[in-house]
């Protein structure tokens, strides 16, 4: 009986506390991300959660278990809205989420897409990653010269807007014909002479590779979704005895790419900020709660071409500039 | 090898045959379709693609014998991949000694899965299913989700490959068909391999026969665990680094290796030498599909409907035999 009693009271403290929380109407601002596990989220839940701390902001946070589990994210969504949370910044993994993001507006909650675009996000803080992929196109194209291009394309999986974005602004940047940022198809053209999906996976980037080079030997160079596809493909013209004088750009500065731009492993690779994206996202949160104002259109956080070594008439920046403003450990 | 009606399992039905006509068929589509298939080097190369999958096809080949499953295999092999590495990396250990680090760790997963399947009685897709997670869970907090760079050269030494001709081979190949004909042998030919078949048949009446079926049982999930530490070994030489996200597609390819194989779901009727066949078939529609140039979602689709014809074809022979 006793026992109970004191669950009784420490159930009511729990809802007393949580009261008052509210009362002071400290702003709950909610992140949810794709996964726990890439570095890329373990920063940008960082850089939230140093931002919510400097401007006295509670932040809850949620993610995906793998890429794609929108089935996680959705929950999370609805969790965060029954919580009483006002602003919820999220990295939509897919376009299913849209219909809860929907009714969570309805009840009156900002929601902000942070790094991947979604129709129906009040504002969108991310990298512009056609940008990111002109970068790398306009560089690989100027490092290659004169000599015929042969290109593998290793992809994220089909469908995905990002991967869209970056595979035909590559291509674009490079002078081929390509698709407008808005098409969620791939670009395909004579040059581009294999493609493979790779998750943004190192093994499945490998795989994908050696498959390219045994449908044609004289690839010279390699567009990656990522860095540890990069890796992977790397690994491969190593295997093959190829990786000099193959040139393979790739997309996102994480400390350990910017890393494998100074051993000359990637020769580009166009750099986002994801700490930028939760800190603005925070600050919206904030804004929102204090003047009941909602963030507006779309902010691109930035993007920078990081390359080892610089080709004139392409604009871009050293290792040392990217080891300073890459995340996660190299 | 061709079906024996004498051997020690029972009659291995003509639907045995299936995975390795299946195999034969592709690989005549494709060298049909594209000359670059046909190869010594190309063949090479979907061995050492197949290599992972293709070990930890073996464990699971030897717990699906006995009517059992493993969910977790992969997200094991990943925690035995981290382990090896980390330990090398962080403490310095002598990478054979940090390779045994790893495979102990997959052991004793092996060893708690068989434990709670015998003593606890709880079925093994609920135990696997729930190794899984946690041998996930640990893995993403022990790197911290960070992949293990700068491994010493013994590391990496099985992803090495010599010449054969013009043809370059991979260490971990040749350990895969190796690790591949002691079990096949050690199942058909030893009285422990036997009692695997036996109680994969009918736990009840090998346990009447004298069979210790615990025992065969906890020995089949730690030998289990041990392949999956092999398999780590390979994942880890074959990209170069300890890879947290590792093992997560590898986790149901197995399965799916073991089924195409012709291995039954409900227990003792199989050749764990299909699995390897199994493995094969998906590793040749990838690179022949790219080789190609159709997307790699066709293999998927291809693999779904292939799996889906195995079991029909085991339930078939089943229902015939009976």
């Amino acid at each position: 009986m006793s026992f109970k009693i004191k669950a009784f009271l420490a159930f009511a403290g729990l809802a007393f506390a949580g009261g008052a929380a509210l009362a002071q109407k400290q702003p709950i601002i909610g992140l949810i991300t794709k996964t726990e596990t890439n570095p890329f989220f373990v920063k940008m839940k960082e850089g939230a959660q140093a931002e919510a701390k400097k401007v006295g902001a509670k932040l809850m946070t949620a993610s995906g278990k793998k890429d794609g589990d929108t089935a996680s994210q959705i929950t999370a969504i609805e969790t965060m809205t029954a919580a009483g949370v006002k602003t919820i910044l999220i990295t939509s993994t897919g376009d299913a989420i849209i219909p809860a993001v929907k009714k969570a507006q309805e009840k009156g909650v900002q929601v902000i897409a942070l790094d991947s675009p979604f129709d129906g996000a009040d504002a969108l803080y991310a990298t512009d990653n056609y940008k990111a992929g002109i970068l790398i196109g306009e560089y690989a194209k100027a490092a290659l010269g004169a000599a015929p291009a042969k290109i593998a394309m290793l992809d994220l999986f089909p469908g995905h807007p990002v991967g869209a974005q970056r595979h035909n602004g590559f291509m674009k940047g490079f002078g081929l014909q390509a698709l407008d940022a808005k098409s969620n198809d791939l670009s395909k053209t004579a040059e581009t002479v294999c493609a493979g999906d790779t998750d943004g996976n190192q093994a499945k980037g490998q795989t994908a590779m050696e498959n390219c080079l045994q449908k044609n030997p004289d690839i010279n160079v390699v567009y990656t979704i990522n860095e540890p596809a990069a890796a992977g493909a790397y690994n491969a013209l190593k295997k093959a005895g190829k990786e000099k004088g193959v040139i393979i750009v790739s997309v996102d500065g994480g400390c350990a790419g910017v890393k494998d731009v100074s051993k000359g492993v990637i020769a580009a690779t166009s750099q986002q900020y994801p700490l930028k994206m939760a800190a603005m996202g925070v600050a919206a949160g904030v804004e929102y709660a204090k003047t009941g104002k909602k963030a507006t259109g779309y902010v691109d956080t930035g993007v920078t071409l990081i390359a080892n070594k610089m080709i004139k008439g392409v604009d871009a920046k050293d290792v040392k500039t990217g080891t300073q403003l890459c995340w996660g450990k190299a | 090898m061709t079906p024996k009606t004498n051997s020690p399992w029972g009659a291995v039905p003509w639907t045995a045959l299936g995975p390795w006509l299946a195999l034969l068929a592709a690989c005549l589509f494709f060298a049909t379709q594209t000359e670059r298939f046909l190869t010594g080097e190309n063949l090479s190369l979907v061995l050492q693609q197949v290599m992972v999958v293709g070990v930890l096809a073996i464990g699971q080949t030897l717990i699906i014998l006995t009517a059992g499953i493993d969910l977790s295999c992969g997200m094991v092999m990943a925690l035995g991949g981290i382990v090896m590495t980390k330990f090398a990396i962080d403490f310095g250990l002598h990478p054979a000694l940090a390779m045994v680090c790893g495979i102990a760790v997959t052991c004793l997963f092996g060893l708690l899965n068989g434990l709670l399947v015998t003593k606890v009685k709880l079925p093994s897709f609920i135990v696997t299913l729930g190794t899984m997670n946690i041998a996930f869970a640990v893995t993403q907090i022990y790197s911290e989700a960070q992949t293990i760079n700068n491994l010493p050269p013994m590391l990496t030494a099985l992803g090495q490959t010599f010449s054969i001709g013009s043809t370059e081979v991979a260490w971990g190949t040749c350990l895969m068909i190796i690790l591949y004909a002691l079990v096949w042998r050690g199942l058909v030919d030893t009285a422990p391999g036997r009692h695997v078949y036996a109680v994969g048949n009918n736990a009840e009446a090998a346990r009447l026969s004298g069979i210790s079926v615990d025992k065969v049982l906890i020995g089949v999930y730690v030998l289990a665990g041990f392949f999956y530490g092999l398999a780590a070994m390979l994942s880890v030489a074959r990209t170069g680094v300890g890879d947290p996200q590792a093992g997560q597609t590898e986790n149901l390819d197995a399965i799916t290796a073991v089924v195409l194989g012709g291995t039954s779901l409900f227990g003792g009727r199989g050749i764990v030498l299909g699995s390897l066949v199994g493995a094969v078939i998906v590793g040749v529609f990838r690179n022949g599909l790219t080789l190609m140039g159709v997307p790699s979602v066709y293999q998927t689709l291809i693999t779904g409907i292939l799996v889906i014809l195995a079991v029909a074809a085991d339930q078939m022979s089943r229902k015939g035999s009976r």
